[in-house]
């Protein structure tokens, strides 16, 4: 198995490492179990622009470099803009994963979009009307691809 | 500039200078086939042989023919269980009795042979690695062929009471293979006195060279081939054979055993328990295996909160080589099965590291060990949902502090 220089360099200098006291969008996913946990904070303002967005992971390298790079590639960026972010478009920018290690990205996707769930729902807001999904992870049974 | 240190020796260690010196010629000079009738033939041949009896020395076999060289450790394994089985000392007897913290040598070869017809026990473990010793009296019978323990554990160190254990195969009328792969040149082995029938080794582990093994095979036991060809090692490893690798092993296992022995593992073991009590100062962390009973390299440890693969990847940029038993070391989902069969909990398992030392490392190794491993768990910690205020937020820990 081998990582990318990009990979190298997420994890070795993560971005965005850490919490925002007055976040007004957290999410959690994947568990302790596993191996793998992603906490993503969002300080999103009024025009729903992502001004700040910091994580916690614990996990392996590739995990730790997909959260940085999924947070990297969000702040500044509207929501509906960061709604459009892929595992893909993660792994692409981390010039790839080991396929064993897909999953991660997948977990730094299903991050971001659980802190956007959870503002919309601080909000009063639906979030599976805009996000087609609830984004409660924990109870969620569909299939994820979590090889 | 970062120092360099080697800490995964139960992995594999550095190869000795004068292992070196002595297989060189047989790499270049004397090239010659020993089964050759001719001088150069009859040399390596010679070369063989002598190698043969130091292997023989190192275990007190008595007699250097139940040595066969093989391609490793993990062949010698192979050929123990698979050869034994098939073979004709079986007398028809299917059962095979191992245990959850063999290595996968072991493991996957029982696994194969129960898909063949051969019921396998796989004996459980207590905290410490020890094999249940109760459990192994109930579970065989007069049709349990061989009893397959190995000498100690790669991943926790913990050594197993061999006597005993062949004791209660012997009663039963079953020889005993021990996979003393990670114990050769650790601690003191004595096929004789332990009442082994069975033992494979690997030069790698002690100094010597890899892609070379051997397997102690007690007069007597008839144990059918793996590999047919030009009936080398009594026709049990057909193939020309390795003269290099098997001068090196001898060369290696010399110099790692007998009186030699002993000097060097209390140095080793010196080293090991002053980086144990440094490792143990972080907090949250917990030691693995049998604490006195283990191989004197050999330090394992979990910390709770982060995980094992970007521990290692951390600690290879500040040029220390370890290892670990997380899942993303695996390729799957579960920590090592070593580590499940001790019964750490999954979110623990995780976050495992192995320290193994040599006699090549040195005091200030060990200091610059226990510096890196504490800056890179407190920088992982650091960013880690799990870790909140200097503690960890695993329920799975909590039995673990009681």
């Amino acid at each position: 198995m081998e990582y990318s220089d990009k990979v190298f360099d997420h994890f070795t200098n993560p971005r965005n490492v850490g919490e925002i006291p007055d976040a007004n969008g957290i999410g959690e996913v994947g568990n302790a179990k596993c191996g793998d946990i992603m906490k993503i904070y969002l300080k999103v303002n009024d025009d729903e622009i992502i001004e700040d967005v910091k994580f916690k992971t614990f996990g392996c390298g590739a995990a730790i470099a997909t959260s940085s790079m999924a947070t990297e590639m969000v702040k500044g960026k509207s929501l509906s803009e960061a709604l459009k972010l892929t595992n893909q478009a993660v792994a692409e920018a981390l010039d790839g994963l080991p396929p064993v290690k897909m999953h991660c990205s997948v977990l730094a996707e299903e991050a971001l979009r659980s802190a956007i769930a959870d503002y919309y729902r601080k909000l009063g807001k639906d979030p599976e009307a805009i996000l087609g999904c609830s984004m409660d992870c924990a109870s969620c049974h569909h299939e994820h691809d979590h090889g | 500039m970062n120092r360099f240190v080697y800490a995964d020796n139960a992995a594999t260690t550095p190869m000795s200078e004068s292992v070196y010196n002595a297989m060189k010629p047989w790499l270049t000079e004397h090239y010659g086939n020993p089964s050759s009738l001719y001088r150069i033939g009859r040399e390596a041949k010679k070369a063989i042989t002598e190698a043969r009896h130091k292997v023989a020395r190192a275990l007190n076999a008595a007699d250097p023919t139940e040595i066969i060289f093989t391609g490793g450790g993990s062949q010698a394994d192979n050929l123990a269980i698979r050869g034994y089985v098939k073979g004709l000392s079986a007398r028809g007897r299917k059962h095979i009795i191992t245990t959850k913290i063999e290595h996968h040598a072991v493991l996957y070869t029982c696994e194969a042979l129960e898909k063949e017809g051969y019921p396998v026990t796989y004996l459980n473990v207590d905290a410490q690695g020890h094999v249940d010793l109760d459990q192994l009296r109930e579970a065989i019978s007069d049709n349990t062929a061989i009893v397959s323990v190995m000498a100690a554990n790669n991943e926790i160190g913990t050594i197993q009471d061999l006597k005993a254990i062949s004791d209660i195969a012997h009663a039963a009328g079953a020889v005993f293979h021990t996979d003393a792969v990670q114990a050769v040149g650790h601690m003191a082995l004595d096929v004789q006195a332990m009442g082994i029938d069975l033992l494979s080794l690997s030069g790698h582990k002690f100094r010597g060279p890899k892609g070379i093994g051997a397997l102690y095979c007690r007069k007597g036991i008839a144990l059918q081939p793996l590999v047919y060809g030009g009936g080398q090692e009594r026709g049990l490893a057909s193939g020309t054979e390795n003269v290099a690798g098997m001068v090196g092993l001898g060369a290696a296992i010399e110099e790692a055993t007998g009186e030699n022995l002993a000097p060097k593992m209390d140095y080793v073991r010196g080293l090991t328990n002053r980086l144990v009590e440094g490792i143990m100062k972080i907090p949250y962390t917990h030691f693995t295996g049998d604490p006195v009973n283990r191989l004197p390299g050999t330090a394992s440890f979990v910390f709770e909160a982060i995980e094992g693969e970007g521990l290692i990847l951390r600690l290879d940029f500040a040029g220390v080589c370890a290892s670990t038993g997380s899942a993303c070391s695996t390729g799957s989902l579960d920590p090592s099965h070593v580590l499940m069969a001790i019964g750490l909990p999954h979110e623990i398992a995780h976050g495992s590291l192995r320290l193994t030392l040599g006699e090549q490392n040195t005091v200030e190794d060990v200091d610059y060990l226990i510096e890196t491993v504490t800056k890179v768990v407190e920088g992982l910690r650091a960013m880690s949902p799990v870790w909140i205020d200097g503690k960890p937020d695993l329920t799975a820990a909590t039995e673990l502090h009681s």
